[in-house]
């Protein structure tokens, strides 16, 4: 499968999430933000980093860019979209998933192994976990801390449109969220880091590559 | 010309760090009596032309849109004279 990674400027992850979607058997392609073009991709990522330096609010500049035309547009299609940490924030900017992402309630920016419970694997990142599965990846972030109002928090849980949630709460994220899914389950957002937990070598280990490997069971 | 300027700040129940941040500095320096403090943003555009009804209504879909995220802030649109 072609997995189009986009690299905004400021970007910082693209490089690594390139490297899982190898890993996991995928075909990794650089998606520029500044083009109208998804490259054949069958799936698309949106990595982690400061795009446009964070200037105004995180992601709400790269919500413009060129490329999130495609992307909203084959998102809404049904395509397969994850956002990571800054894909996150770009993703609820762009009200392809709802809530946003505010500084961490403890004011410092964290960087820690971080355990979580994946509680949905229907969506198109995470049918290689089983529900109640612990997975440890990487988190790391300043403005990490899931918010909405409590009718949409409500609307997320009974859904089941949680996909995974934080063992602990280590940013103040309401109910402990670092994942949710759109209705049909082809959009995720995640704030943690599974592009950093696919080796043994470095990181936590290879929690994160299931969230790659997912992929090819759902477009297969 | 028209100075027109946008308030963006956070809503009520949103939790605020940075506001949260500066009324803990501030009894540090000896200012007492402050209960509680919001950090929001203030954008001033100077808008070519007249200020007519429907450009004002551009500044609000502006606000709407790119100045602030409705889903955690409010925002609030004055012209200055």
């Amino acid at each position: 499968m072609k997995v189009g990674v986009v690299t905004f400027p400021g970007s910082l992850d693209d490089a690594d999430a390139r490297r899982a979607v190898r890993l996991a058997g995928h075909e990794a392609v650089a998606l520029w933000h500044g083009d109208h073009d998804l490259q054949g991709a069958d799936a698309v990522l949106l990595p982690g980093g400061f795009s446009y330096g964070d200037y105004l609010r995180c992601g709400a500049i790269a919500r413009f860019a060129p490329v999130m035309t495609e992307v909203v547009d084959a998102a809404k299609g049904g395509m397969p979209v994850l956002g990571i940490c800054n894909g996150f924030q770009i993703l609820c900017e762009s009200h392809l998933l709802p809530g946003a992402l505010i500084r961490n309630d403890h004011r410092k920016f964290g960087c820690l192994d971080q355990t979580l419970t994946i509680e949905n694997n229907t969506s198109a990142w995470t049918s290689a976990y089983e529900v109640g599965q612990q997975v440890t990846i990487v988190l790391k972030n300043g403005e990490g801390s899931f918010v909405a109002d409590e009718k949409t928090l409500d609307m997320l849980e009974a859904e089941g449109r949680v996909v995974a949630r934080y063992v602990g709460n280590p940013n103040g994220s309401q109910r402990a969220i670092a994942g949710i899914t759109n209705e049909a389950g082809n959009v995720v957002g995640l704030m943690p880091h599974p592009e950093h937990a696919v080796e043994a070598l470095c990181g936590p280990g290879t929690d994160g590559l299931g969230f790659f490997s997912s992929l090819g069971a759902v477009l297969a | 010309m028209a100075r027109v300027v946008v308030d963006v700040m956070p809503k009520p129940e949103i939790l605020d760090p940075q506001g949260k941040a500066v009324l803990g500095a501030l009894p540090r320096l000896g200012f007492d009596g402050v209960s509680e403090v919001r950090q929001g943003k203030r954008f001033e555009l100077e808008i070519d032309g007249e200020l007519t009804p429907a450009r004002l209504a551009e500044v609000n879909q502006m606000a709407e849109t790119l100045l602030s995220n409705p889903v955690i802030e409010d925002y609030a649109v004055r012209v200055l004279a």
